[in-house]
């Protein structure tokens, strides 16, 4: 059972990185994607080859995936974020199946016995699956706080813009077409990264286990969770891995069938959207209007904790 | 005085609807003008053209000595470069951030504005200027009333510092004593930042009283043009927009 925990922790790290990347396209920026399973793909992908064919350290392949997963979300960005809501969703949906068919044309069987990672000497082996759950959360840690950094800076500030008013943000000088690729790459070797940390999980790669399905899952995740707040998508990503491993830990896995969990993502998701559709936690707070610095901020924390905690000069 | 707009016999067309057709327009720096005209007339569609949210089919937009549209695609800028030059946009139906409060709205308008110092000193003159702003700072924007909301759209576009304001119908669906007040504030902001001031309004009186110079369009063509004050004692005007 213990050991059954931790591989829910571990695929609850991988979601909530990938939540983390689909937060950035579709918390933040606002546009409705669904080709996560596709960048999550092509993170798996290029960390196998990688690793296997060229032989690179699994710490080398990290960046290369990110890197790879980045280019291509910007050669798929550029066409297809013209398009908007609804429009953009299906050209993303067919993206995702593209990608996947295309990983599929390349190696049908997909890649096996891929080299472990290992750091300092200390070999990750799949069996271990502490040493696993503290890799992950640690990735997810650092990429929480850097979503969160950015969220609060320009940057993120730009794109809630574009997000809340497309026609509002222009005539304030922002350059929608430029924040809205920005995200979707940056969503996009987040993806990347996932994928490449599952692949040193699991050591190998198949084709077949970035199905459409996934997509909805990380998006289902950003929703129920709540668009636009990092906390929340992590929090979602426990909530939707539990359930999808809802018939083994209940040991229920003969009267339960597999395909249940897509009924209860569905159910999950009508729910949500009549009752509560800014998420379980609901959109983060702005707060970029804080007129203090970098420095200041800090200042204000270790010298004068109770001033900064009114939200300091005002 | 100097030319700071010049809109030189521009059509725009969306699919096989004319919209505007050679319209020719010319805004003085440090004046008010106004364009009225009817529904569907094209006024909004003018004001949409000269920040390069519409595409112009034929002729070219000039603000302060540089081409901002044309024809020609890669001779045109971008709504957001255009915005960096010095229009400001106060769109129709406002398109507040509804979300955020006053203050980050004003923040949003601020984007191109890099120095900290310079947009506090800003939001401190908005809300001097327009007090009730200052009260709902921390209140949602969609939480105000649609006076107030249209008062925080001008003061965030004002918060570019813009040399050249487009309001369009800044009385839309306000009682009459807002659109006075919002006219009144409009106004000073001409007279004291210098702002030059281009305003699209059905309330053809408030407007043309208020303004230097006014334009009449119909159809998308530009019927008439005068003095302000002249074109309040036009006949064809009286008859048509002023209900005498």
């Amino acid at each position: 059972m213990l050991n059954f925990f931790q591989l829910i922790l571990i695929y609850a790290g991988i979601y909530a990185l990938m939540a983390i990347g689909q937060n950035c396209i579709t918390g933040y920026t606002g546009m409705l994607s669904l080709c996560h399973a596709g960048f999550f793909c092509i993170g798996s992908y290029a960390t196998a080859i990688m690793c296997k064919t060229f032989g690179l350290s699994f710490w080398l392949s990290l960046p290369v995936a990110a890197i790879a997963t980045g280019i291509i979300g910007l050669l798929i960005g550029i066409p297809t974020l013209r398009l908007k809501g609804d429009y953009l969703c299906i050209a993303t949906l067919g993206l995702g199946e593209i990608i996947r068919n295309v990983a599929t044309n390349l190696n049908p069987v997909g890649y096996n016995s891929i080299p472990r990672a290992s750091l300092f000497g200390y070999q990750f082996a799949s069996r271990n699956k502490l040493a696993f759950i503290i890799l992950i959360w640690a990735f997810v840690l650092v990429f929480y706080v850097l979503f969160q950094q950015l969220a609060h800076s320009r940057l993120g500030r730009a794109m809630i813009a574009v997000r809340e008013d497309e026609v509002a943000a222009q005539s304030n000088g922002i350059n929608v077409t430029k924040y809205k690729i920005s995200s979707f790459v940056l969503g996009a070797a987040v993806g990347g990264i996932a994928g490449c940390l599952q692949t040193a999980y699991t050591l190998t790669v198949q084709p077949g286990s970035f199905t459409f399905m996934v997509s909805v899952m990380v998006l289902c995740t950003v929703v129920l969770g709540g668009m636009g707040n990092g906390k929340a998508v992590i929090l979602g990503a426990f909530i939707i891995q539990f359930i999808s491993y809802l018939p083994q830990l209940t040991g229920l896995t003969n009267v339960i069938p597999a395909q249940a969990k897509q009924i209860i993502y569905g159910l999950l998701l009508v729910v949500m959207m009549l009752t509560r559709p800014q998420g379980i936690l609901g959109r983060d707070k702005f707060r970029y209007g804080d007129p203090r610095t970098r420095m200041e901020k800090l200042h204000d924390f270790f010298v004068r904790p109770k001033k900064s905690a009114k939200g300091g000069k005002a | 005085m100097a030319e700071i707009l010049k809109i030189d016999d521009i059509s725009v067309s969306y699919g096989s609807i004319r919209a505007l057709s050679d319209v020719s327009m010319s805004i003085d720096e440090g004046a008010i003008v106004s364009l009225i005209g009817a529904n569907g007339a094209g006024k909004s569609t003018l004001l949409n053209a000269i920040v390069g949210l519409q595409p112009l089919k034929t002729g070219s937009i000039t603000f302060a000595g540089e081409t901002i549209c044309q024809s020609k695609h890669h001779g045109s800028l971008t709504t957001d470069l255009i915005a960096r030059r010095g229009i400001a946009l106060v769109p129709e139906g406002r398109h507040v951030f509804a979300d955020m409060t006053v203050e980050e709205n004003l923040d949003m308008g601020a984007f191109m504005v890099k120095d900290q110092s310079v947009i506090e000193k800003r939001k401190d003159e908005m809300y001097d200027f327009f007090p009730i702003l200052g009260a709902r700072r921390k209140q949602k924007t969609r939480s105000l009333s649609g006076g107030e909301q249209q008062m925080m759209a001008i003061a965030r576009a004002l918060m570019s510092a813009p040399r050249l304001l487009l309001l369009d119908e800044p009385g839309l669906g306000l009682a009459p004593l807002i659109v006075q007040d919002i006219f009144s504030k409009i106004r000073i902001i001409n007279e004291e930042n210098k702002v030059t001031v281009f305003l699209v309004e059905q309330n053809a009186r408030l407007a043309l009283r208020s303004s230097s110079y006014g334009y009449v369009l119909e159809n998308g063509r530009i019927v008439l043009e005068d003095k302000g004050s002249a074109l309040l004692m036009n006949e064809r005007v009286q008859k048509a927009y002023l209900g005498a």
